[in-house]
């Protein structure tokens, strides 16, 4: 196959997943690029059992304090995320649920200081099928939904038990209603600032009153929980005017209701707001950021065509996504290393491509931190602040380190897997640039990268020197500003 | 010729004898370009603080009708106190060493800061503070501008932010702020050893020193890189800072550890950038119970800021010292539902240091509710500003970089009645 169609998969599998794994290459290299589309659109159709291999010999590794417990321990929860990252084979759903935790960015400490740390990491990360109460943790509801309808992922992002403790909803009662959700979900959830005004925020406060918290199963027992109910006493009844229209005849007004009525308030301020052309727009550009390109503003033409798509599909996820991936400006080869990778992209691509048997991804999870990345640990609400925002110098330094600290890790499987490519160290360079794809690299860069192969000592290729040749030079193309853009 | 902003800002005294005749400003200009060591540290409360909390009106009975949960006692505040319009204020009861600072006369509390219409989003109102300009809040920080506005060869260390991400006010069009959240992890590793792992970081050093040509996105990671390694070795020199005092270990405590270490080894750092964060109480705010969560805010401020006050006086590097608050918005007067308080609008900045004139600026809010209340705005639920936030980043500018603040901050923010330096 021709080398541009593999650059155009590679760009695809770093966008849309995270990287891949040299069996994922091969695998979608395969496919003509509508087919590869279509195939990470369609994960429902690969079976999900990435979390049964946790633990097993040939992948990455975890190292948890105790039992592994992602339901209880937050530690286990960010590993267990990446390890799905690095072995699921639906990488668009792990992709898209990454959005969404950053999208409706919930922070697990806030909710560990109000109901303790098991609880919380319970309510950030439970599999319904491993809790005794049938929990759902808020990243397992947005990876069952990754693709879903984007109303119903609000509809359920609104009556989440952790985004209820984040954002006070639990405590909205009607006597002063509490305005924190109303605010994020007009301003940062749907049609961002500038589309809503302040009376809209209070009247969004009235209309979630007693959209509220309540414990459920035996008291005592493992099962018990907390979950989301609609209270209709701390529910305000009376009419709610906003600045925009809720419902389709244009009126803006949702009307009075009795309290036993009143949840259908939320659903209609929801519905509008998941059909407000302002929502449909402030999406198609973050996807745009997040999967096209950073490089300057969201193309007009793109952010317009994907805010009709996902108008015209009823806010369908999975039309719209195979739309931006075979959008003119995903495809064109100027989006190819456009974006500045995040910390977990960038560490979860650098696994994928140096090698993880005996890696610990606990190691990851601390350095991570460092980058100012900690999974379920957004800095607030509004997510992550990505871009140039994540270079800062220490930040850098840590990203650097952890290519040191990967490098070290994997020095003995690197010796081996380069054996072939010893006769010279430009062949040993040539092949480390091609499993670790940058955008170009100066002339002037690949020298410095060939003077250090060359240096301390005559070339032999040996077992040793292959060690610590393949390591530095991981190390340095890892750690090298080219290599942070995917 | 066209006067550019940095060649304008190098005329520094002469060019600006000459053009005004304002003697004080002229004064403090002069002395702040005399001194070669002056820190700016900025402190940014995260969330929005409730500065009603903070400095708290005792003696207002709306105070006490619009609070009935989560209002300071009258007899348990620190009082300080009354400002020009006779309001007696009083610190949260937390706020003892901050209290002990304010009677030395070095602690400044400039009541009712912010801007006209007011935002009420974090993100919106945390921009518009770090750009200093409430129309278009996408631009440069403040603090970058300023930065910028140092004259070559700049340091790479001119500025110091503390937290491990680039905030919005430290952004900047030639500077790069390093970003040192941890001064002990803040070096090199390699996956070698000996003179493997030195020609090693020989390489990654030269790579970084190239720059590519027409990639402006990239030579923005090329900076990052190179930054990193130019400052290494004298962070390494901050990381053995011994302090006279034992720093709270929180990550306010530790950060102005770290601050005070670099300006004892006189890294030559003139802005260094702190936060913390938790001020988004929009629920059990407990501003009385011990360990509740407005409590703790003012125990990891008071405990933070007293120790650093007090070991900067022990080095010596008091006088050099500014350290100035800011936050998004203040908050709403009356509490809501859930015994918190949500998103309102004018607040009160601090200003600490050994050159700074304490005491109480500008005037309380009046908080009846009277829609008419000209101390108060959204029919009377918010605090309305009085003194422009921009004023007093006009004074620190002025009067202690000693730069010029009408180029800095882009109009002339000036206020007379702002005497704290």
């Amino acid at each position: 196959m021709a080398r541009s169609a593999d650059l155009q998969i590679e760009h695809l599998l770093r966008r849309a997943g995270f990287g891949a794994r040299p069996d994922e290459l091969e695998n979608y290299r395969a496919m003509s690029l509508v087919q590869a589309v279509d195939t990470l659109v369609n994960y429902t159709l690969v079976p999900d059992t990435v979390d049964g291999h946790i633990g097993k010999p040939g992948y990455v590794g975890i190292t948890s304090n105790g039992p592994f417990s992602p339901q209880s321990n937050i530690a286990d929860a960010r590993q267990r995320w990446l390890f799905r990252m690095v072995h699921s084979d639906r990488p668009l759903q792990e992709k898209m649920t990454l959005f969404w935790h950053n999208h409706f960015a919930t922070g697990y400490n806030k909710i560990a200081g109000a109901l303790g740390a098991p609880e919380a990491t319970r309510y950030m990360a439970a599999k319904a099928s491993e809790d005794p109460g049938h929990v759902r943790g808020q990243i397992e509801m947005l990876r069952d939904n990754a693709l879903a309808n984007f109303r119903d992922i609000l509809l359920n992002i609104a009556t989440d038990t952790a985004m209820l403790v984040w954002l006070d909803g639990r405590d909205n009662k009607k006597a002063k209603p509490q305005e924190n959700f109303a605010r994020e979900i007009m301003e940062l959830f749907t049609m961002g600032v500038g589309h809503y005004t302040e009376p809209d925020v209070y009247a969004g406060a009235r209309v979630f009153s007693g959209w509220n918290l309540q414990g459920a199963g035996a008291v005592n027992a493992t099962a018990r929980h907390q979950e989301f109910y609609y209270n209709p006493d701390q529910h305000e009844t009376t009419a709610k005017t906003f600045s925009f229209p809720i419902y389709g005849d244009g009126s803006r007004t949702i009307p009075a209701r009795a309290a036993s009525q009143g949840m259908q308030d939320g659903i209609d301020l929801i519905n509008a707001l998941a059909g407000s052309r302002n929502t449909a727009r402030y999406l198609a550009a973050k996807l745009y950021r997040f999967f096209v390109s950073e490089l300057g503003d969201p193309d007009p033409a793109f952010v317009n065509h994907i805010a009709t798509v996902y108008l015209q599909s009823r806010y369908d996820m999975k039309t719209v996504m195979r739309e931006v991936l075979l959008s003119t400006q995903f495809l064109d080869s100027r989006a190819y290393f456009a974006r500045y990778s995040w910390p977990v992209e960038f560490v979860v691509r650098a696994l994928k491509d140096v090698g993880w048997t005996g890696f610990s991804l606990n190691s990851a999870v601390a350095a991570m931190g460092n980058m100012g990345q900690i999974l379920f640990e957004p800095p607030d609400v509004a997510g992550w602040d990505a871009g140039q925002t994540w270079f800062s110098t220490g930040a850098m330094l840590a990203r650097m380190n952890f290519a040191a600290t990967l490098a070290a890790n994997q020095r003995f499987n690197l010796a081996k897997s380069v054996k072939g490519y010893a006769q010279t160290p430009e062949a040993l360079l040539s092949h480390l640039l091609g499993s670790l794809a940058t955008p170009t690299l100066d002339n002037a860069v690949v020298a410095e990268l060939a003077n250090y192969v060359r240096a301390t000592g005559a070339w032999t290729g040996s077992d040793a020197q292959l060690q610590a040749k393949s390591a530095g030079l991981v190390h340095l193309i890892a750690g090298s500003p080219e290599y942070q853009f995917v | 010729m066209k006067v550019t902003r940095r060649t304008f800002v190098r005329g520094g005294v002469a060019a600006f004898t000459v053009t005004f005749a304002a003697p004080d400003f002229l004064c403090d200009l002069a002395r702040a370009q005399g001194a070669h060591t002056r820190n700016l540290v900025v402190l940014y409360l995260g969330g929005g603080n409730d500065s009603l909390s903070m400095l708290v009106p005792y003696n207002d009975p709306s105070y006490y009708s619009r609070r009935p949960t989560i209002a300071v006692p009258a007899g348990r505040v620190l009082q300080i106190g009354s400002d020009s319009s006779r309001v007696a204020l009083g610190l949260h009861p937390r706020l003892t060493d901050l209290k002990a600072i304010f009677d030395q006369g070095r602690l400044a509390l400039v009541q009712r800061t912010g801007y006209n219409n007011q935002s009420r989003s974090h993100f919106q109102g945390t921009d518009i503070w770090s750009t200093a300009d409430p129309n278009n809040s996408q631009g440069l920080g403040w603090l970058g501008r300023y930065l910028d506005s140092v004259p070559p060869p700049v340091n790479a260390l001119v500025g110091w932010n503390t937290t491990g991400s680039m905030p919005h006010v430290l952004q900047a069009a030639t500077i790069g702020v390093p970003a040192i959240a941890d001064v002990r992890a803040y070096a090199f590793a390699s996956p070698n050893v000996g003179n493997e792992a030195a020609v090693e970081k020989a390489a990654a050093v030269r790579i970084c020193s190239h720059v590519p040509v027409d990639r402006p996105a990239l030579a923005f990671v090329y900076g990052s890189s190179q930054g990193a390694f130019e400052t290494l070795d004298r962070v390494a020199a901050v990381a053995n800072y011994a302090p006279s005092v034992v720093y709270p270990n929180t990550g306010l405590g530790q950060a102005l550890r770290a601050v005070a270490g670099g300006m004892a080894k006189a890294i030559g750092t003139k802005v260094f950038y702190v936060t913390t964060g938790g001020f988004d109480t929009h629920s059990a705010q407990n501003v009385n119970l011990i360990n509740g969560s407005y409590y703790n805010l003012m125990a990891t401020l008071n405990d933070a800021l007293g120790a650093f006050y007090n070991d900067l006086k022990n080095q010596g590097l008091l006088d050099d010292t500014m350290l100035v608050t800011f936050s998004e918005f203040g908050r709403r007067i009356s509490e809501n539902g859930s015994a918190g308080t949500d998103h309102g609008a004018a607040s009160v900045m601090m200003v600490m240091g050994g050159r700074v004139n304490g005491g109480l600026y500008g005037t309380a809010p009046v908080l009846n509710t009277d829609p008419a209340n000209p101390t108060l705005e959204n029919n009377a639920g918010d605090v309305h500003y009085e003194t422009d936030f921009r004023s007093v980043y006009a004074r620190v500018v002025d009067g202690w970089l000693g730069a010029d603040s009408k180029s800095i901050l882009g109009g002339d923010f000036r206020k007379a009645t702002l005497t704290f330096i």
